[in-house]
């Protein structure tokens, strides 16, 4: 059985709010070398092998739903 | 001219939706459920702001393929009048029914409060009983509100005039601290390129009585009504 990771992060031109409010956490605590946050989530999936290439098929998720190509981008790892 | 509310699962202003309508505006109204595959044959759609389905994934993802959405979507191409308050503007992006996107607010917090809106375009179904320029003051009530879009999108929208409503200070003149949410451009509320569809984040059906603070919002539904009348002369 497939197990699928997504990785969905903000595009590079858009301000991350979050990223940069624990950027600020991490400065504060002393880690003065953090150039930069960026905050994202992970999607995993397991599917049911039915023959077809899976990553075909969640290519397809990522664009209908997992993620919002306005402001995101994303990466699909077959895990096994 | 009859409306439509659609009741998603954590819809939160449906009800004040509603209540515009059918006690101040005098129109008649009904929910839709948002498992509707039709919009019983109403003249105008609103989706109303809430969290739809918690905003899980993102505001309006999962909303966008409910099965009144479909409906929704074929009403819009047809040339129907949607508009879609705070939540539904999300909902309204996803289905890519109106461009760009709604992300987390620049200051990451929930910002709650009366704002002033400038009219942009005061030829369109949704505001043609406001002057162009003239400054409503309306609620806004959200934690992602910031308009987002690429530039050439940006450079249309400004090209056609679908821009509507954009944040300002009391005296209309658009800055950075009237700006509640870092929206690009100060961007409140936007048309498609038919202005058929509309989406603002600001509440007008929280605005319509001036026991509220203010009946400013009353403008924007009752220019609905003008322009159903005026099309149906």
């Amino acid at each position: 059985m497939p197990r699928v990771r997504v990785l969905v992060t903000l595009k590079p031109t858009l301000l991350d709010a979050q990223g940069r409010t624990v950027q600020d956490a991490l400065h504060a605590l002393g880690y003065q070398n953090v150039n930069q946050v960026r905050i994202g989530k992970v999607i995993e999936l397991d599917i049911t092998d039915e023959g077809q290439p899976v990553e075909a098929q969640v290519k397809e998720m990522c664009d209908r739903l997992l993620a919002n190509p306005v402001t995101e981008l994303y990466e699909i790892e077959v895990l096994e | 001219m009859r409306f439509g509310v659609v009741v998603f699962p954590g819809s939160n202003c449906d009800a004040d939706a509603y209540y515009a309508i059918r006690d101040v505006l005098q129109q008649p109204v009904e929910y839709i459920w948002h498992q509707d595959n039709d919009l019983h044959g109403v003249d105008c759609v609103i989706l109303p702001g809430g969290f739809s389905y918690g905003d899980y994934l993102r505001c309006g993802a999962i909303a966008r393929f409910s099965p009144v959405m479909q409906a929704v979507e074929e009403f819009a191409r047809q040339g129907g009048l949607v508009i879609g308050i705070c939540n539904g503007f999300q909902i309204l992006c996803e289905a890519h029914l109106l461009p760009g996107a709604l992300v987390r607010n620049e200051g990451l917090r929930f910002v709650c409060k009366h704002v002033y809106l400038r009219v942009e375009n005061a030829d369109t179904p949704f505001t043609n009983r406001c002057r162009a320029g003239e400054v409503l003051r309306i609620p806004i009530a959200h934690g992602e509100g910031r308009y987002v879009c690429d530039r050439e999108t940006l450079q249309e929208l400004q090209a056609n005039n679908q821009i509507l409503f954009r944040y300002c200070d009391s005296s209309g003149a658009l800055t950075k601290e009237s700006n509640p949410n870092g929206s690009l451009a100060n961007i409140a509320g936007i048309a498609n390129e038919r202005f058929n569809v509309m989406g603002m984040m600001p509440h007008p059906e929280r605005a319509c009585e001036a026991i509220l603070g203010s009946e400013d919002g009353l403008k924007i539904f009752e220019s609905i009504v003008h322009s159903a009348l005026a099309a149906a002369r």
